[in-house]
């Protein structure tokens, strides 16, 4: 008995540990991505400087900015202001605990992974707000009023999605789901015509709102450097807004692993030869790929062009899409 | 049981689109009062820019303030001081030759197109789209090059004298040129594809920032935020200079007064230009650059002059008071992004705040030149 | 019905349009980039390019044309130049003692090399002017050796 309380001791700690280790390694090398992919599409290089084509780039940004003091704006709510990075970052590893990368690979096997992982998400939305909120400033809490009223607007299509999902696979487990994905692609649950006709459409609306949670462009009205400067984030210095960064990133990792892991079939291998973890992280980085390819090349939205596109479109199409898989669910 | 007579207190806060701004092109300091998202009222404050340049007219002789020129609108150096050059020459009764007047305008029509992409990018980056900025600057790279090869500055530049220019082009400069609007004239097709057809651009400008006729009527409001609001009126048509009349183009017009029809106009400004100077470089006679028998110091007769002429913003003029001696007595400068950012205020009223940055990025100033 | 024939068709050519675009981005990866890979490559100025104004040397004796005539101090509109000169005795003309160029008020309009009428002024072709001390940019032209080649 203790040599497996041991154990599982040992195994806990090492999944902390690594978990931690592949959200902050996962963010600053996709800082980096994020440079380097602007620079491909804008017909420049790019970091270079810092080690072999630019690599060591994120060390060098990370070291500069520990380095600097942690200022405390005058009025502001010392406790709140001081809380805000942690309440964004710990739901976004806390996400990282239930994802399954292999078959053998991932922390706790929870039968509810799913709605954990938007249990989480929600946090987000409190943790931004709390930023703008404490920030006494004016910039901060025009962007923390936007925030709510974005994320609330996409969870709604998100979360149908997933339900319309949870209707075919009748599970939450993710480990599960992917384990129904097994065979070739044309298992995937994007291609999965029979279960919807509307999959691939599901598929749109998922990336759409992933984009809109995690606000990433062209949906980055929180932190809309031509307006409002940094927004809610405006006020934060140093490693505070390094946390933030981190955090933006972890969670758009967190949204890709989720994407592929529901309709791209996880672990499996696109012919059902060799599935393991580096198909997971084929699939992974190739989704952050295009986030990172969508935020470069289009302009930002108007916020009721946003709004309307989540309540006039996104919602009707998600919810006839709902109604179609309950149809064909109960039929077949 | 009714309650009457309660109405409900709407608090509006004010806001500071202060002089350090992504958004403001330059020193520009804007005190919004704002409603919840909704501009209630927008006050300019203007002046962190002033550097005294009607001051400088009056203190310098005319061929010095010449360097002066270009840096009152820096991103269409070449209209302003072309401006200047033909208020004096007016006044002192200099004739240019013709070959100076066709370099004149190929020069600063190249420049026009060179401003109209410096602005095409800004505009995207403040409504969030980075891309295409540097797609333009990699176009305006060409011009610049070309310009540096002339005149030998990039974007300030002292290259009219009273006269003609003091630099005569050559071969390299002729083929360059007809090379950038070929090349240009390809892109065309892909900047319509990246950004006018994009969903998302127009759901940012269309219906957008309206500025109805008569609003530019009151304000004097001039240039492409004049032709957006559908009316034709372009100097180098209405009231023609240096070596237009010779040649034929058109004047892009729409009607819409949004951003949309703003940015159409600039778009086509710049495929007119590009006409305007093929034309010239297929013309362009031979003989001296420069006038003859003009005076080391200029001394124009007494009187005033009025001269203006269409820079890539507008009505840019200039109006000149001789008393006789080598120093002007008075130089008035009349700046287009003044008139044109006068009308924000009232065109701003009751939008959005990301709706009002539009319509601001979309009128095209240049702070400095509405500080002077 | 109308109405959601049209809700229907700006679905599509909107979703259109921004596939498009990503198109468009996609294109200019494989393409070399335009920018050069500033300090460890530079590009080379054009021949009319202004840099800091030079004085030009006699390519005999090696004394620079200036003849003190004082038209480009008369000329420059900042007053950047300061010239000081003597005639020393059976000299065809003045030689110049002191030629200083005060590069922080200079605005490169070039009005000073053509006010030149004895080939004494042209432009330089130097750009990378960084300086910690403001004593670098009060340059002595007659000890600078003349045009450097760029």
């Amino acid at each position: 008995m203790p040599h497996d309380l041991f154990r599982e001791i040992a195994r806990l700690v090492l999944y902390v540990v690594g978990l931690v280790a592949f959200g902050a390694f996962n963010a600053a090398y996709l800082s980096l991505l994020e440079r380097k992919e602007s620079a491909w599409f804008q017909r420049r290089r790019g970091p270079v400087e810092v080690g072999p084509f630019g690599l060591l780039q994120p060390v060098a940004d990370g070291l500069k900015l520990l380095s600097k003091q942690l200022l405390v704006p005058r009025g502001a709510d010392v406790l709140l202001f001081k809380l805000a990075p942690v309440a964004v970052i710990t739901p976004a590893i806390m996400c990282l605990v239930v994802i399954p990368f292999s078959e053998t690979i991932g922390a706790r096997d929870f039968s509810l992974g799913l709605l954990m992982i938007y249990s989480f998400g929600a946090i987000n939305v409190l943790a931004t707000l709390l930023a703008g909120w404490a920030s006494n400033n004016k910039y901060s809490s025009i962007s923390a009023a936007r925030v709510v009223a974005q994320n609330i607007a996409y969870e709604i299509p998100l979360l149908l999605i997933i339900l319309a999902l949870v209707m075919d696979t009748h599970t939450f487990n993710l480990r599960e789901i992917v384990e129904l994905q097994s065979g070739g692609f044309w298992q995937w649950n994007i291609f999965q015509i029979s279960t919807s006709p509307l999959m691939p459409v599901a598929f749109l609306i998922y990336v759409i709102c992933m984009l809109a949670e995690t606000n990433r462009a062209p949906f980055d009205i929180v932190e809309a450097e031509s307006e409002l400067i940094a927004g809610a984030f405006t006020e934060y210095a140093g490693m505070s807004f390094g946390l933030f960064f981190i955090a933006e990133y972890v969670n758009v990792v967190v949204g890709s692993c989720i994407g592929t892991i529901l309709f791209l079939g996880g672990w499996q291998c696109p012919f059902g030869l060799l599935p393991g973890l580096h198909w997971f992280l084929v699939k992974l980085y190739l989704f952050c790929f295009v986030v990172i390819w969508v935020r470069w090349t289009f302009p930002r939205t108007q916020f009721y062009g946003l709004l309307n596109l989540s309540w006039k479109i996104l919602i009707p199409l998600s919810l006839i899409h709902l109604v179609v898989t309950a149809i064909l669910v109960k039929l077949f | 049981m009714t309650i009457e007579g309660t109405t409900i207190h709407r608090e509006t806060f004010v806001i500071n689109l202060g002089p350090q701004h992504p958004a403001t092109h330059g020193v520009l300091r804007i005190k919004l009062t704002m409603d919840g998202e909704y501009i209630v009222d927008a006050e300019p404050v203007i002046g962190y820019g002033h550097r005294m340049h009607e001051k400088m007219g009056e203190n310098r002789s005319y061929t010095k303030f010449l360097p002066n020129t270009g840096r009152i609108d820096y991103a269409c150096a070449l209209s302003n001081g072309h401006a200047y050059v033909c208020a004096v020459e007016r006044l002192a009764g200099i004739l240019v030759p013709e070959r100076a007047e066709f370099l004149r305008v190929i020069t600063t029509e190249l420049n026009r197109i060179a401003s109209h992409l410096l602005w095409a990018g800004a505009f995207l980056v403040d409504l969030g789209g980075f891309t295409p900025l540097l797609y333009t600057f990699d176009d305006r790279e060409a011009i610049l090059d070309l310009l540096e090869s002339v005149t030998g500055a990039r974007l300030t530049f002292c290259y009219f004298r009273f006269g003609g220019v003091c630099n005569d082009i050559d071969e390299d400069f002729i083929e360059g040129t007809r090379r950038f609007i070929a090349r240009m004239r390809s892109r065309m097709p892909m900047y319509h594809s990246l950004i006018t057809h994009n969903v998302i651009f127009r759901g940012r400008c269309e219906g957008i920032g309206e500025i109805p006729a008569e609003t530019c009527r009151r304000y004097g409001a001039t240039g492409p935020v004049l032709r957006g609001s559908g009316v034709s009126y372009d100097v180098r048509k209405a009231e023609p200079y240096s070596a237009y009349p010779l040649f034929d183009f058109d004047v892009p017009v729409y009607h819409g007064g949004d951003c949309m029809a703003r940015y159409l106009v600039r778009l086509d400004e710049i495929v007119e230009s590009m006409r305007i100077i093929e034309q010239a470089i297929a013309r362009l006679p031979e003989g001296p650059v420069m006038a003859e028998k003009v005076p080391r110091t200029l001394k124009p007769a007494e009187g005033r002059c009025y001269f203006n002429l269409e820079s890539a913003r507008g009505n840019f003029g200039v109006r000149l008071v001789s008393d006789g001696s080598d120093t002007a007595y008075r130089l008035k400068l009349r700046s287009p992004s003044f008139s044109n950012f006068s009308l924000f205020r009232e065109c701003s009223r009751g939008s959005l705040l990301p709706d009002a940055l539009a319509l601001l990025g979309s009128l095209d100033l240049v702070i400095p030149e509405i500080d002077r | 019905m109308r109405a959601f024939g049209k809700y229907l068709k700006e679905i599509v050519t909107g979703s259109w349009s921004l596939l498009v675009g990503m198109w468009i981005t996609l294109r200019q990866i494989p393409v070399r980039p335009v920018t050069v890979n500033y300090p460890y490559e530079s590009l080379p100025m054009t021949n009319r390019f202004r840099g800091h104004v030079e004085l030009i040397r006699n390519d005999e004796t090696g004394e620079p044309n200036c003849v003190v005539c004082m038209a480009c101090q008369k000329a420059c509109p900042s007053n950047c130049i300061r010239v000081e000169g003597h005639k020393p005795e059976g000299a065809p003309h003045r030689i110049p003692t002191l030629f200083m160029l005060d590069f922080t008020t200079c605005s490169l309009c070039g009005l000073c090399v053509e006010s030149c009428k004895f080939n004494a002024l042209e432009f330089s072709r130097e750009y990378n002017q960084a300086s910690l001390s403001k004593e670098d940019y009060q340059m002595d032209l007659l000890q600078r050796g003349g045009k450097e080649t760029h």
